[in-house]
């Protein structure tokens, strides 16, 4: 099954709130998808810094030290900030690329989750709600995000297995459904370059739509691709730096309920993930059409 | 008059209450508040109980219902009045994928519009939709009457056997084996029947079109390959 949910905030006095909401939203679709969970968060982005989230299965070992060897590596400012198996690493704007090479090459082990001005994203297996308390979500403040709770299907239930999938700077994407084409594309898309990290048919799609993008397409346009590219079925929810869009694909049979107020656009599995956000009542309350792409950009 | 605070009272509760409801009983008028989603509100009941439930459902409300008459004073998720036998369901406003499916008997009345494969399989309910209905919808179905004031999506009686199918707006595709038939004298009293069961009043069973089988695909001939 599996249990995404969305929230593309218009009320800049709900962003304290953010992390709170989609953790209700997402602890709500756990019986949809117990295996693994996770959620990006696009939190404000500061002027001159940009952060790298990344992931260790020895937290203790990799990050000890790191701060320091980083500076040395790169010759700046860099912070890092420790949370449970993640750490968010801070530094400054443009050095990203720079700064996944360092922290490649002095721990190897550590996975790299997200990279961006700023998104982050905080995945494990378990339950979402032990996931979300173990990062501290309801805490967490931004502007828009999203979250998935896996039933694993296409490959292993792995940390990497879990969603969010983000395969390009501050983009990220969650599904529900499955890919029949993904061995071919991920093929195809090697040879463009791209790299991979799972056997995870979700991955081929994130690498996908960061490909289209980096030809030129906007957010919008490379969902429309998808939906001819993609042979499955898919619900995706996917997050750039000042974007959010929704497609389905045109059999359409994972299900999707989205909700639109003058504070808020919101996306749930089911109309339960909505029950809680403020004024839903008098939401305008759809199911997203097949085949057909909604995306909104600040 | 029981009301059920689903914010309070476990589903279970309500629904053990709807079948535990014997031959004689005179309690039957059941209000249903804060139903936020929960799946099977008012599923298997078997009575000729009236329940009002006052928001939005998710999976599979009133499924297998006999006799009840159910409201829903909100939107309904997927798999509504599945597998219906016999009284009536009402949504007032939208429903969600595969409504209505496989029903045997019954009145489907949703006042909104319904999404995919709305009618799939159904063997005998009647089904009304004031709004559109989605792609695939009325797949094999059997028996029944699909009504539909509003659109009909891509593929509409796909594959279809005996049931009837009435749109009075626009069809993006018909589905193999379905065509358009002329509306008969029976054909209008019948949908003028059905559109006062559902309550509405408004439009004339002349602005509607027929749908139904052409009956090619009933036995394999190779002929009719092109068909499927």
């Amino acid at each position: 099954m599996c249990g995404i949910v969305g929230l593309f905030l218009k009320d800049k006095s709900l962003e304290p709130e953010l992390g709170a909401m989609l953790s209700s939203m997402l602890v709500t679709m756990t019986d949809r998808g117990p295996d693994s969970a996770g959620i990006a968060i696009y939190g404000a982005s500061s002027g001159n810094s940009a952060k790298i989230t990344v992931q260790s299965a020895k937290p203790k070992k990799d990050f000890s030290g790191l701060e320091a060897e980083l500076m040395k590596e790169l010759g700046t400012d860099v912070s890092i900030d420790i949370k449970s198996t993640h750490a968010v690493v801070t530094l400054p704007k443009g050095m990203l690329e720079e700064g996944r090479a360092a922290i490649a090459e002095l721990r190897p082990d550590i996975r790299i989750m997200s990279s961006g001005d700023a998104i982050e994203i905080y995945k494990e297996t378990g339950l979402p709600k032990d996931v979300v308390s173990r990062f501290a979500v309801n805490s967490m403040a931004g502007t828009h995000g999203i979250g998935h709770t896996r039933m694993a299907t296409e490959s292993a239930v792995t940390t990497l297995g879990a969603h969010p999938f983000s395969t390009g700077s501050d983009q990220c994407l969650v599904h529900n459904g499955s890919l029949s084409n993904h061995n071919n594309l991920r093929r195809e898309l090697k040879r463009e370059g791209m790299t991979f990290e799972t056997e995870n048919d979700t991955e081929v799609a994130a690498a996908y739509l960061t490909a289209e993008m980096a030809k030129g397409k906007n957010l919008g346009e490379a969902l429309e691709g998808a939906v001819d590219d993609l042979d499955g079925f898919f619900t995706f929810v996917v997050g750039t730096k000042s974007g959010f869009g929704v497609v389905r694909d045109a059999i359409a049979c994972k299900p999707a309920v989205m909700a639109e107020t003058d504070r808020y656009v919101a996306f749930g599995s089911e109309y339960r993930a909505l029950v809680n956000l403020p004024g839903i009542e008098a939401a305008r309350v759809w199911e997203p059409e097949p085949a057909t792409v909604y995306f909104w950009e600040r | 008059m029981p009301t059920f605070d689903l914010a309070v009272t476990p589903l279970r509760d309500l629904n053990q209450a709807l079948h535990d409801i014997a031959p004689g009983d005179n309690d039957l008028q059941f209000d249903v508040v804060n139903p936020r989603g929960h799946h099977a509100v008012a599923s298997g009941v078997h009575a000729p109980v009236s329940i009002d439930i006052h928001g939005s459902v998710g999976y599979y409300c009133g499924g297998m219902n006999e006799e009840a008459v159910i409201t829903v004073h909100g939107s309904a998720g997927p798999g509504v009045a599945e597998n219906m036998m016999s009284g009536r369901i009402t949504i007032k406003g939208d429903a969600s994928q595969y409504a209505g499916a496989t029903g045997c008997g019954g009145l489907l009345v949703i006042e909104g519009n319904a999404s995919s494969r709305c009618g799939i399989s159904m063997k005998g309910i009647d089904i009304v939709v004031r709004g559109n209905i989605g792609h695939m919808s009325a797949f094999m179905a059997q028996a029944g009457n699909l009504v539909v004031l509003g659109d009909a999506g891509e593929a509409l009686g796909d594959s279809l056997y005996e049931a009837r199918i009435f749109v009075r707006g626009k069809v993006e595709s018909l589905g193999a084996d379905c065509i358009e038939k002329e509306m008969r004298s029976e054909h209008i009293e019948l949908l003028a029947a059905l559109l006062a069961k559902a309550g509405i009043s408004d439009v004339r069973p002349e602005e509607f079109s027929r749908y139904g089988s052409s009956r090619k695909l009933y036995n394999f001939n190779v002929d009719n390959a092109e068909a499927y």
